[in-house]
């Protein structure tokens, strides 16, 4: 008896759902369109509701497209990405990197050339299109979203306590290092334990040493090399810093630097543009201001570096190539430029935004007058051992002392010939 | 009489059949696991490091081309070698160190000193700890401004304040000691269990030869114990060849600073996978680096396993 109230009830039950299922599919108004979903990847799971918001504003444009966003972690990404596009699977649409990082997953044949889908980017400038180009066959894979800016970030309130103006030569700079640490702050926040922090600092104080653009090219032609004199004589003046930089400062990371300046215990930090919004957010009260680290002579241009950063690009695999386009497009529009703006502080590279309606953005163009490329990014992380690799090891050498200036030139020199063709002749 | 001859191993046959069908379907799962998860893997390495890799692309066959970049061309034979002694570093020091110090807390637990209990207890607890948790909590508490330094400013020795993590000559050992002070633990238990399982009336016989403490280690419980020392000398193989993860949160990926902390495990990784400020994947490289680890494991463990299996004959 009872099997037979466990039967009745069994088939009961499938019953019961096949007919609330039929239901649910009856439910469906019929002649309405495929809906296509989009998988859009970033390495900013910070940025989550920004996307979330404009993917919004997408949508309700494109009732038919659906976005679902997906953030990894940033120092994970690159491995997941190529692990899913390898795999012949992976986002529609997703953040790329620049330079090196574009060539990567470019050559692979994994992502989409966009030229002939967005015929717009020959409107952008060839500083962020080259970000976006590979070397190796000159097309263009990526939409070029924002550049970065490296520079000296440095605190209005005590620069005014102490009395201090933004410095027109690097005695000048010195001198307010040596102010800031006489009235008990620490002269420069920055740390040596992160190495690519030191690439960082190398693109803010050391452009105006070697030369600037005058280098970059010579170098990149193998006219020049990293053993010039000019670039061991940028080296030296680096090291010349720790004696302003924290105590123990082969031990201070990326976070405790940041945190130097947030926390105001130091009035200097060089980092790049893609701080500012950070620095606000932590401590609305801080009051800061940028400027160009200045050359030996009031007359030398104060460089700062700049490199494109970020890419919008499309996967080659991707089955839904019109629906992606069409959110590539929204992700290059002047309207999502000026959010880059507006929210997330960064200088967009969509051509036609009015970025100078921010102050700080004006700011950042104002000091790109004396743009420079950012060195070892721009030209030289392409192949393995990257410039960026040897560059940052070596630094951590020359600032801990375990490296001479001379050394640090020629373990980088070496590892750059091994492989790049201009190096050899 | 034939055919009941022929209907026993009929039988015979069925019963063989059954069991060998059982014996399968018990050891298929594993064999699977091993095969997809260890045994493809290790040949798809191999298979992957004699092919010349354009970015993410395998491309024409090169045979042994990519070991001998690595072996013998600057800068991956530095770096390699480099990454290889700081494994050496690691295994010693542990050894040394760690497994000392395991071998002497597990005897004295096993002597009943006062609090043996909770001392047991207290040892172990590290090693449940997640490693990445354990090497992000050290990596705070080794900062210039951290919990180390804090200590030592307390106790007024403020001199022997130290980048630990940042200075090239501090670094690895720093690490080595955070891995000692999770790990201690393991061996301590596995030498105190094998020293309890020291036959009681070898021990009982000795105190009434009025044998004295150090020579009832030596002579008595340490030959005992060898085999106890041989998995944790093997373990130990295992774990230095292995360094990645404690590297990698305290760290970083290029075993900073100055490489002053890089392991073939991270040097691995970063070739083989890229790191996002400072290089693109160099599959190849990478492939021939996971094949040596894989064969330096395998071939120190062996040699490992040979010595004390040979110490503990003669002893």
């Amino acid at each position: 008896m009872k099997r037979n109230v466990v039967i009745c009830l069994l088939i009961a039950l499938v019953l019961g759902g096949s007919l609330f299922a039929a239901g649910t599919a009856e439910q469906k108004p019929t002649g309405t369109q495929e809906m296509t979903v989009l998988e859009f990847w970033t390495w900013r799971p910070e940025d989550v509701d920004f996307y979330a918001s404009q993917i919004a504003k997408f949508e309700a444009a494109n009732p038919d497209i659906t976005v679902v966003q997906t953030a990894h972690k940033n120092t994970e990404y690159n491995t997941i990405l190529s692990a899913s596009l390898s795999g012949g699977s992976g986002p529609d649409v997703f953040q790329g990197r620049a330079y090196g990082g574009l060539a990567t997953f470019a050559d692979s044949g994994f992502l989409e050339p966009l030229e002939q889908w967005m015929p717009e980017l020959k409107n952008y400038s060839a500083t962020a299109l080259l970000g976006a180009t590979s070397p190796t066959d000159g097309k263009i894979y990526g939409s070029p979203a924002v550049s970065q800016t490296v520079f000296m970030f440095y605190n209005k309130a005590i620069y005014k306590e102490l009395g201090l103006s933004i410095p027109k030569t690097w005695n000048e700079l010195i001198a307010n290092f040596e102010a800031a640490e006489k009235a008990g702050y620490i002269g420069l926040g920055n740390g040596a334990k992160d190495g690519w922090t030191l690439e960082t600092m190398l693109g803010g104080m050391g452009a105006g040493f070697y030369g600037g653009t005058e280098f970059y090219n010579a170098v990149v032609k193998g006219d020049k090399n990293f053993q010039d004199p000019a670039f061991i004589t940028m080296v030296e003046k680096m090291k010349s810093l720790t004696k302003y930089m924290p105590d123990m400062y082969m031990g201070i990371g990326y976070e405790d630097m940041r945190s130097n300046f947030i926390n105001e215990l130091s009035p200097h930090l060089i980092a790049g543009s893609y701080e500012a919004a950070f620095f606000r957010s932590q401590n609305p009260d801080l009051d800061f201001d940028i400027f160009a680290v200045p050359g030996e002579k009031a007359s030398d241009p104060a460089y700062v570096s700049v490199y494109a950063d970020m890419n919008f690009a499309m996967n080659a695999n991707s089955t839904k190539k019109d629906a992606s386009i069409k959110f590539l497009k929204f992700l290059s529009s002047k309207e999502f430029g000026k959010a880059m703006v507006t929210d997330m502080k960064m200088v967009t590279s969509v051509p036609g935004v009015d970025a100078s309606a921010d102050p700080f953005i004006a700011r950042v163009l104002e000091l790109q007058k004396n743009a420079t490329p950012y060195l070892f990014l721009v030209g030289f992380r392409y192949n393995q051992p990257t410039g960026s690799s040897l560059w940052q090891a070596a630094a951590q050498g020359i600032m801990a002392g375990t490296l001479t200036p001379a050394a640090a030139a020629k373990q980088i020199q070496d590892g750059i010939a091994s492989y790049y063709k201009p190096f050899q002749k | 009489m034939d055919h009941d001859c022929l209907q026993q191993g009929t039988a015979m046959n069925q019963r063989t059949l059954i069991k060998t069908s059982w014996i399968l379907l018990f050891i298929t799962p594993a064999l699977l696991v091993v095969g997809v998860f260890i045994l493809l893997p290790l040949f798809m390495t191999l298979f992957n490091s004699l092919f010349s890799w354009n970015q993410l692309i395998r491309n024409e066959f090169i045979g042994l081309e990519n070991f001998r970049r690595l072996l013998t061309m600057y800068p991956y034979s530095e770096r390699f070698l480099n990454a290889l002694q700081n494994n050496g570093t690691w295994f010693i020091s542990t050894m040394l160190i760690q497994n000392s110090l395991g071998l002497l807390l597990g005897y004295l637990l096993s002597r009943n000193i006062p609090g043996a209990q909770a001392f047991k207890r207290i040892f172990f607890i590290p090693v449940l700890f997640s490693i990445v948790a354990v090497g992000f909590l050290w990596g705070i508490y080794l900062k210039p401004t951290g919990l180390l330094n804090n200590f030592l400013d307390l106790i007024g020795l403020d001199n022997l304040k130290r980048a630990w993590l940042g200075a090239e000559q501090l670094a690895t050992p720093s690490l080595i000691m955070v891995n000692i002070w999770r790990w201690v633990g393991f061996p301590t238990l596995v030498f105190l269990a094998a020293i309890d399982g020291v036959p009681q009336e070898c021990l009982e016989a000795a105190y009434l030869e009025g044998v004295s403490e150090w020579k009832l280690f030596w002579k008595i419980i340490f030959p005992l114990i060898i085999p106890a020392i041989t998995i944790i000398t093997v373990l130990t193989v295992i774990g230095s060849l292995n360094v990645f993860e404690q590297v990698y949160t305290m760290t970083g990926l290029d075993g900073a600073p100055n490489y002053s902390t890089d392991t073939i495990g991270t040097l691995f990784y970063r070739t083989a996978f890229g790191s996002v400020d400072a290089g693109s994947p160099e599959i190849g490289i990478g492939s021939a680096i996971g094949l040596i680890i894989y064969l330096l494991t395998f071939a120190i463990s062996l040699v490992s396993i040979f010595f004390t299996k040979r110490k503990e004959v003669q002893l």
